[in-house]
């Protein structure tokens, strides 16, 4: 009889402890299945692949089901003049219809500075605004219900789309859609005048569509008193909620956000999913029927915000050796109608453009700029990438100046190694004291045979006059934290029930990146339980509350600690419990691998648990974490945003055919530090997946408006995200062995969301080395992103220009 | 008479009666059958993440096994066919080990893709299309992942490889017999919603059909009919399902030409075209992905008369000839011919796409194909570019340049033609060639590429194919 069952109050709780003596004693065991460090695959790899791993969209829909359709604007720049429902609202099936008037609380979804109408109410700012929503049984009346609405537009000025455009009507307002901002170390502009050698010159990134494979949806099922529980694909659940319960003027806690897993984020579900949570929210709560909004892929698409485009013109000063003395970047950044998460990007890209070099005096300029497309926001990253591409095209170009490899320039300029005394200082004033980057270099420059390489990339090109190889090998260092920093905290929510099964629960969101797998891996080592013993559970505000969004790259520094802290105070119960029922020291209470050793005796956890529970312990507890040690002033652009540096290199190998631009990845290797790996399998995946992602945004993602400000790059036939054979098949990943993490993080592990899409920069400074070698060596090559086959063959035909 | 659609799903039969035509199999699987382990990523065929497996008598008392997209399937389309989705592919022994390998492989991470590309392997196992690393990737070429960088899908696609397939060669023959008793004899009518589908099985069936039915829409692979639906939300009253037309889906060859049938898929045509022109083999392995080529025939590709399908330059420029039936008369003309301009075709009313003849080349003929795209794999073409030129002592004797991506139409290059007639190809020829090219086209800028971009490599192609035929590589494909 298994004692903790034992429910009743009166005679029928007879215990009798000697009860299968045998089941009670514990195997001794080397090691947990599902530790960390262990490369256990993501906890619903089998559900996956059998498709039972249920997005919401597969969840079963109650009776009475609302389908929700948005309809958008047509127009990018203009004066409503008026918006009639009525002929929506009387058609056959339409339960309701909700404009701007019709929001109970607030209108608006954005995460900061109020300025995204769920529902337009005067203007229309991009092709694609939501202007109202028709709520019927079925998604096809309420589309063909949506066409019935009369709305009289009003074109205001021609629409600004290009950055061009954007820059010039931002001149004539006198206003930028965010207040420029800038970072200063030292005298730049002196610096580099004073230089014996400059370069300069302009580069431009596109911006990138998220491409889930799961668009947006949410589901709402409204419950007493005006409350409501919405199934929301999510990467920030709390602000979903917030906003929900402003849509709705309700206070937070009448809403409850879950979500379980999401169908990819990639900084996509950070703020965007609000609008749709917010719609389908306020139709259930105003209807009493569940609702549902799932976009399509074209509305998808059109709807939401995107990566933002970049253009940046640097000044570079050096010495003659390649070594910079100072650098100058003036950073143009498109962010769309409104100002959602773009002032954070737009800084982010600032704090990365000197990426792993030690710039000595610097100056960076931004200016952040409204144009009539949708809201760009938060993609994987953000603003990182873009803000490090304008450095690594400078030291190409000081290698193409001083007839050096671009590497050997590149590695005259790093920023010193963890443990000199005397540390670089970023341009935002913080000492970079962990940097690893040269020995990273140094190990992936020989395992990649980067020389040898090099020559036998010459002499290709030398023999072959149509098709060119280029190479590069480049570095990233990226920070970790969100540099607003009040974001840098977490909760968790552990329940050890008395069976000794434990029942898990954090902020952070799982979005494919396996940060469930990674904290329930951290949860089995602080207990020294098997992995299989931890139950993951959804993500819900309900039980862990004012969660920041999983994003950042956090989501495993965050949680994962903020999880341990929770599983300590419990284990800590617990060996108060056996101290004093045992009557042992602390010490001599021990977590191994599937036991507790208690003095000279042994028990299994769970029996423990059990005990435990008997004795009127209790077996649940938060836990929370804050990252310590960071502080940013951002009115002086200076001080410690991030916690660490994650660092990495790639080495890359291109092929470009010089008469059509077509291009092709032939190799690459990479060598990425996350510190200690929480999980190998994992990480190794995410370094991948990410070079692949940023792969696709340097080559061939390219989004494309028309000159009334329609997305026509709008669905997969259009917008091309890379596949299997854009992947080279000589793809050589590693961790780097040697990496630990100076600072304390979980477990001694780092970041890997973000900093592996960086090393994507590689493949573009490969190509534009083909580029380089296609005119003989004569001309820097010119190149934007994404370098289609078309901008490859426009540079070409530059270089090759008498 | 009127008919419940009739087919097998997972192993069971089902007759399905009352759902509109223009329901697609995803909706089905996932609304009425709540099989939700097929997912929508992107309803237009491009993603598949839909990815099931179709199976059909192949006449021969086997079964013919194709992978298709359920999101642009119309549901009547399976009448008579087995579907198979992917809460099938496990067992009561456990996974299946495509499902296996994928897990140990750690070929997911947000999973959404995946039953896809569990199901794409799965069908490239069944049809015996996987061996070595680059036939996998050409099987999952359809199907799109953001998350796992494709490393591990592949390698997990290299492990299923070395499985040895089933042989399943008993359950096929009963599985064929059950399917050919579901599907009856004569003409499948079906109706619901105030539409119809109708499905004749023989040509001269379809033919009548369409003569009582001329306002009706053919559809065959339904790649394209597919989206007017799911992304123009057209309705339609009548559609004639082609596909099952026997008589269409056959290639002959004659002495001097291949005789490919209107309802010959692009996979089937591929396998044919590639043995004949490598290249255009080259440009088919990178037309649209697995399920697309398995579903979407020659015919729709020419019927339709896009100015971007990638068959039409490249059987223009091989002087193909189109059969066309209208009731009992039978019409042939130059291919060509057919596309008058942009959204028109020489095609009359109750008229249909029979077949399409391509000569084969003769000794002194060369031949080149090349498709321009800002992806390698599955993309529409900037330019599609296909060349013919016949040689007589050393100099161009006959020239035939025809380009998709250029004009409203396919259309041939009778400028730059002319300029290569009666020379040797080399570069002053082609760059005269280059200079007329200007004449004959005025391409669209759109998202795909710039006027500029089309015209220049329109020309690059050209000078792409007198280098190749110099022994220089241009092939960025072949480079190690």
């Amino acid at each position: 009889m298994d004692e903790t069952r034992i429910q009743d109050r009166g005679e029928a709780g007879t215990l009798d402890p000697a009860a299968a003596p045998d089941e009670r004693r514990p195997a001794p065991r080397a090691r947990l299945q599902g530790g960390v460090g262990q490369p256990i695959h993501h906890d619903s790899g089998p559900k996956h692949v059998t498709g039972e791993a249920r997005y919401i969209d597969d969840e079963p829909e109650l009776p009475g089901t609302l389908q929700v359709f948005i309809a958008m604007s047509p127009r990018a720049n203009a004066r409503i003049l008026r918006i009639d429902l009525a002929s929506v609202r009387a058609a056959p099936g339409v339960v309701c219809a909700l404009g701007a008037g019709d929001v109970p609380g607030v209108n608006d979804y954005s995460p900061v500075f109020g300025d995204d109408p769920i529902f337009a109410e005067t203007h229309v700012h991009y092709v694609g605004q939501p202007i109202f929503a028709v709520a019927a049984p079925d998604l096809r009346t309420a589309r063909r219900a949506a066409a019935l609405a009369r709305v009289d537009y009003e074109d205001a000025a021609a629409p600004a789309l290009s950055i061009d455009e954007a820059l010039a009507a931002a001149d004539e307002a006198g206003e930028d859609l965010l207040p420029a901002h800038e970072m200063r170390l030292g005298d730049a502009g002196g610096a580099i005048d004073a230089a014996p050698h400059v370069v300069r010159g302009r580069v431009e990134t596109g911006g990138q569509d998220h491409f889930y494979l799961e668009g947006q949806i949410a589901y709402a099922i409204p419950g007493e008193d005006g409350d409501v529980l919405v199934r929301s694909s999510t990467q920030h659940p709390s602000e979903v909620q917030h906003n929900v319960a402003k849509a709705l003027g309700r206070p937070d806690n009448a809403v409850t956000i879950e979500v379980r897993r999401m169908g990819g984020g990639f900084g996509g579900k950070e703020s965007q999913p609000a609008l749709f949570a917010a719609v389908c929210a306020m139709v259930a709560v105003r209807t009493g029927r569940p609702a549902k909004c799932r976009l399509d892929r074209d509305d998808d698409m059109e709807m939401t915000g995107k990566r933002h485009e970049m253009r940046t013109d640097y000044r570079v000063g050096h010495d003659g050796e390649g070594r910079i003395l100072g650098a100058e970047f003036l950073q143009a950044v498109r962010c769309g109608y409104s100002k959602d998460l773009s002032g954070a990007i737009a800084d982010r890209a600032m704090f990365h453009a000197d990426n792993a070099y030690d710039l000595k005096a610097v100056r960076i300029r931004s200016r952040r700029l409204k144009t009539n497309t949708v809201s760009n926001t938060a993609f994987r990253g953000f603003g990182g990438p873009q803000g490090m591409v304008a450095i690594e095209r400078a030291m190409d170009r000081i290698a193409f100046d001083l007839r050096l490899d671009p590497l050997d320039v590149r590695k005259r300029n790093f920023y010193a190694a963890m443990g000199t005394p005397t540390p670089g200082t970023t341009p935002y004033h913080m000492a970079v004291e962990d940097c690893v980057v040269a020995e990273i270099v140094d190990e992936l420059e020989a395992s990649s045979d980067y020389r040898a390489r090099r020559a036998a990339v010459a002499s290709f090109n030398a023999a072959s006059p149509v098709l060119k190889k280029g190479l590069a090998l480049t570095p990233v260092k990226f920070g970790i934290s969100f540099t607003t920093s009040h974001l840098n905290q977490a909760g968790a929510l552990v329940h050890v029930y008395k069976d000794g099964s434990v029942h898990l629960n954090h902020g952070g969101t799982e979005m494919g990146q396996g940060l469930f797998t990674k904290v329930a891996q951290v949860v089995a080592e602080e207990f020294q339980i098997d992995v299989s013993d931890v139950k993951i559970t959804a993500t819900t505000t309900a039980k862990v509350p004012n969660t920041s969004a999983t994003a950042a790259s956090s989501g495993s520094d965050l949680n994962g600690m903020a999880a341990q802290a929770a599983a300590r105070t419990i284990k800590e119960r617990l060996i108060d419990y056996a101290v004093g029922r045992y009557d042992v020291a602390r010490e001599a209470v021990e977590f191994a691998p599937g036991r507790v050793r208690v003095g000279t005796k042994e028990m299994r956890f769970r029996d423990l648990v059990g005990e435990a529970y008997l004795a009127r312990v209790s077996l649940s507890s938060t836990g929370f974490y804050a990252t310590p040690g960071i502080a940013y002033d951002r009115e002086s652009a200076s001080g410690r945003p991030f916690y660490y540096f994650a660092y990495g290199a790639a080495c890359s190998e291109v092929v470009i055919d010089t008469l059509t631009g077509e291009n092709r990845l032939l190799r690459a290797d990479i060598l990425h530090d996350v510190g200690r790996s929480l999980n190998p399998a994992l990480d190794l995946g995410q370094i991948e997946g990410g070079f692949i992602q940023g792969m696709g945004w340097l080559t061939m993602e390219e989004l494309w408006w028309d000159k009334a400000g329609r997305l026509r790059t709008h669905a997969p036939s259009t917008y091309k995200i890379p596949t299997a054979n854009d992947r080279p098949d000589d793809l050589r990943v590693r961790l780097w062995d040697r990496g630990r993490n100076p600072a304390a993080t979980i477990f001694r592990s780092k970041a890997v969301g973000e900093p592996p899409f960086m090393l994507a920069l590689s493949v573009f400074s490969a190509l534009g080395d083909a580029v380089l070698a296609a005119g003989e060596g004569r001309r820097f090559p010119e190149l934007d992103a994404p370098a289609t086959p078309e901008r490859i063959l426009a540079a070409v035909r530059a270089v090759r220009e008498p | 008479m009127m008919a419940p659609i009739r087919f097998i799903l997972n192993g069971q039969e089902r007759a399905v009666e009352g759902l509109a035509p223009t329901t697609t199999v995803l909706q089905y699987l996932r609304g009425t059958e709540c099989l939700t382990g097929t997912k929508e990523g992107c309803a237009e065929g491009d993603c598949g993440a839909c990815t099931v497996l179709v199976e059909e008598p192949d006449g021969a008392g086997g079964l013919r096994r194709r992978s298709m997209n359920a999101c642009i399937l119309f549901l009547p389309a399976l009448h008579g066919r087995s579907v198979e989705t992917v809460e099938h592919l496990a067992s009561a022994e456990g996974l299946h080990p495509v499902q296996r390998a994928m897990v140990e492989r750690h070929a997911s991470q947000c999973g959404f893709c995946t039953p896809g590309f569990a199901m794409q392997l799965y069908a490239g196992w069944r049809m015996g299309a996987l061996s070595d690393r680059q036939s996998v990737k050409d099987a999952v070429s359809g199907n799109l992942c953001r998350c796992t960088g494709y490393g591990p899908i592949v390698d997990a696609g290299l492990d299923l490889a070395g499985c040895p397939t089933p042989d399943t060669r008993g359950e096929d023959a009963a599985r064929a017999e059950a399917l050919t008793a579901l599907r009856g004899a004569g003409v499948f009518r079906y109706e619901a919603g105030g539409a119809a589908w109708l499905a004749p099985s023989h040509v001269d069936e379809l033919a009548d059909t369409y003569a009582a039915h001329p306002a009706a829409t053919l559809v065959a692979g339904a790649t394209d009919v597919g989206l007017w639906v799911t992304k123009q939300h057209r309705d339609f009253e009548t559609m004639i399902d082609v596909s099952r037309v026997h008589d269409l889906r056959h290639v002959e060859e004659g002495p001097e030409s291949l005789f490919f049938g209107a309802a010959v898929t692009h996979a089937e045509a591929r396998a044919r075209l590639a043995e004949l022109h490598p290249d255009l083999g080259e440009v088919m392995r990178r037309f649209a992905g697995c399920q697309v080529r398995n579903a979407g025939t020659v015919g729709g590709n020419i019927a339709n008369g896009s100015p971007i399908g990638d068959l039409p330059p490249a059987l223009i420029a091989l002087d193909a000839t189109l059969y066309l039936r209208q009731g009992e008369a039978v019409r042939r003309l130059p291919l060509e011919d057919y596309f008058l301009e942009y959204g028109r075709q020489d095609r009359r009313e109750g008229e249909f796409v029979v077949a399409v003849e391509v000569p084969l080349l003769k000794p002194d003929d060369r031949f080149s194909a090349s498709k321009i795209s800002k992806r390698m794999d599955s993309d529409i073409s900037a330019v599609l570019a296909a060349f013919k030129l016949g040689f007589a002592d050393g100099r161009v004797a006959s020239a035939r340049l025809a380009f998709g991506g250029m004009a409203g139409t396919p259309k041939r290059a009778a400028g730059a033609e002319a300029a290569l007639v009666g020379r040797p190809f080399d570069a002053a020829a082609v760059r005269d060639a280059t200079e007329a090219l200007a004449g004959d086209f005025r391409p669209l800028s759109d998202m795909r590429a710039t006027t500029d971009y089309r015209l220049a490599a329109a020309a690059a192609c050209l000078e792409r194919f007198r280098l190749q035929l110099a022994g220089v590589p241009t092939r960025i494909g072949e480079v190690a």
